[in-house]
Parts: structure tokens; sequence; C-alpha cells
């Protein structure tokens, strides 16, 4: 799951990314946003959704994002 | 008067807690993994780093078994009040609206504010004048209060913002310079100054004893010598 502040919400840490990237020489960054990533393993994908509404992500101040990856095949048994 | 000050792994002021309650009444200590609020008047939940503020503050402390009963309480009318961690916990489980953000200077947070109270009919405020100014400490690293416009809106209306940082004293950025809010029936509070830490004249300040006292008279409990 990739979580990240909703869009209009002030992101403190992502502004100072943002200003902290120019002194490296990187010209031309906007509009940076850190977030957080949560990696898991699943039997069962049917709960991640509500998963992430009641704790991975709070709805109210956060957008989140589900990748599902098929697991690598020498890794399935 | 008795009151309940919740324990999580990773509380830090349950104790000052504990101890300022005991100037207007009796206290314990409410461990978390217990399903009951053990017959309390009133039910604090204190400062620190519940569950290590792991994921998010107090995403993890809504959940453990002692909040179920705290729920149960609060819906019967029982008086809650979360301090800082607890005022995150509280918004978590959704007894409060919105939510505690980072500051928005990043950085955590430790110093003296005035803040106003802006309705003193609540159960929380009632030994306090409208208007009146708390000097009290505050000390966070999330303490950023946010709720959508129309729920700011509706907030104000309802003169459920209790608290609010005096002017020029807004330390993290809060919507509005709230400092503290109240449930919609009243009987739930949150707050992120500490007026745990401002009852003693040794620390500069008595004026957090308001709040506990307010309690103490709701329930018609001891009043301080």
């Amino acid at each position: 799951m990739l979580i990240r502040p909703k869009e209009g919400i002030l992101d403190p840490q992502g502004q100072a990314v943002e200003r902290a990237l120019p002194a490296l020489g990187f010209q031309g960054v906007t509009d940076v946003r850190v977030g957080r990533m949560v990696e898991l393993e699943v039997q069962d994908a049917a709960g991640i959704d509500e998963m992430c509404e009641r704790l991975l992500a709070n709805p109210l101040i956060e957008d989140y994002e589900v990748l599902l990856l098929e697991p690598a095949s020498d890794a399935a048994s | 008067m008795r009151f309940g000050v919740l324990r999580f792994p990773g509380s830090c002021d349950e104790v000052d807690a504990l101890l300022a309650c005991r100037r207007f009444g009796e206290a314990e200590l409410l461990w978390h993994g217990e399903r009951t609020v053990n017959g309390v008047d009133a039910v604090i939940i204190p400062g620190g780093f519940s569950y290590g503020d792991y994921l998010r503050c107090g995403a993890i402390a809504r959940f453990s078994p002692v909040m179920d009963a705290v729920a149960e309480f609060a819906l019967e009318g029982g008086p809650v009040l979360g301090i800082c961690n607890g005022f995150q916990v509280l918004c978590e489980a959704g007894l409060l609206p919105g939510a505690l953000l980072p500051n928005a200077g990043r950085r955590f947070l430790c110093r003296q504010v005035t803040t106003r109270v802006e309705n003193a009919t609540s159960v929380f405020t009632r030994a306090c004048a409208e208007g009146q100014t708390l000097s009290i400490p505050v000390k966070h690293t999330s303490g950023r209060y946010y709720a959508p416009e129309a729920a700011l809106d509706e907030l104000e209306a309802s003169g459920r913002v209790v608290l609010r940082y005096g002017a020029g004293q807004n330390p993290n950025g809060s919507a509005r310079d709230i400092a503290g809010v109240v449930s919609r029936e009243g009987n739930v509070m949150g707050l992120m100054p500490h007026p745990e830490h401002a009852v003693d004249p040794l620390t500069g300040s008595t004026d957090g004893g308001k709040l506990f006292e307010s309690l103490a008279a709701h329930a018609g409990g001891l009043v301080p010598a």
C-alpha cells in the first residue's frame, strides 16, 4: 500500500525535502509529497481495502493506493 | 469522584495525570488490556506514545481492549478527557472529529502557551470563566489540528471549540488556532496542551487544575481545600 497525505493538506516533510533538493543542484522539483509504504503478504487480498480504511491509512487525511504483486514463482513453494 | 487514567504501553504522562486528578478526587490507573473502566466517574487518556505511536499517533491504541470500554462509557454520557496522545487516540477512534497532523514547523515543541477558554459551559471548563486565559504547556510533534472546513464551521457554530491558542500562540499550525474540542454530546474532550503539568505552583502555573476541578464539580465530587 502506498499512503500519502491528501491533496490540499500541508505536508511539512514534503516541503523540507522540496527545499533541500535545489541545494543539491536538482532544479524544477515541485509538489513533493512524502508518504509511506506498507508491504505485506496475504493469502487472500479481499480484506485489503478494509485494512487500509480501518488501520493502515486515516481516510480523513490520507489517500492510499494498493498495488498487488504476485509472488515470484520460486517463492511459491 | 473517581477518575480513571488509562495506561498504554508507551504512555508517559499517566502518573502526572493521576496526581493531578488526586488533587480533586480519587484516581486509579486503568490498564489498556482490561475491558473495563472499573466504574470510574471520568476517564483520562493521558499523553505519551501509546504503542510507540507506530503507523500514526493513536492509530493502534484505539483498538486496545480498554478503548471498547471507553467508547461504551462515552456513549452512556461518561466524561472522557484525552490529553495530547489521548486527543490523538480519541480522533483515531472516531470519538472526536478531525485529526492531529505533524506540526507545521516539523519540530518537536515544548513550551508554555496561553490558551483561551471559548466555552465555559462544558463539563471540562465549567470552573473557568468564558474568555479566561489558561497558561498550560504543550509538548508534541503531531499537534496540528485538522478537520475539513465544513466540519470546522460546524464545530465553531455549535460552541465545540472549547479551547483556543491565544493570538500569536498557535505553536503547530492548528486550524483556526484550535487547542481543544468537545464531542457533539459534549462529554468527550481532546486537547493538545497538558493541564496535568500545570497543577502545582512549582512548575509555574496551576491553571491546568481548572479542567480537573470542572470534572470533579460535574460529578458532584470533592472540592479542593
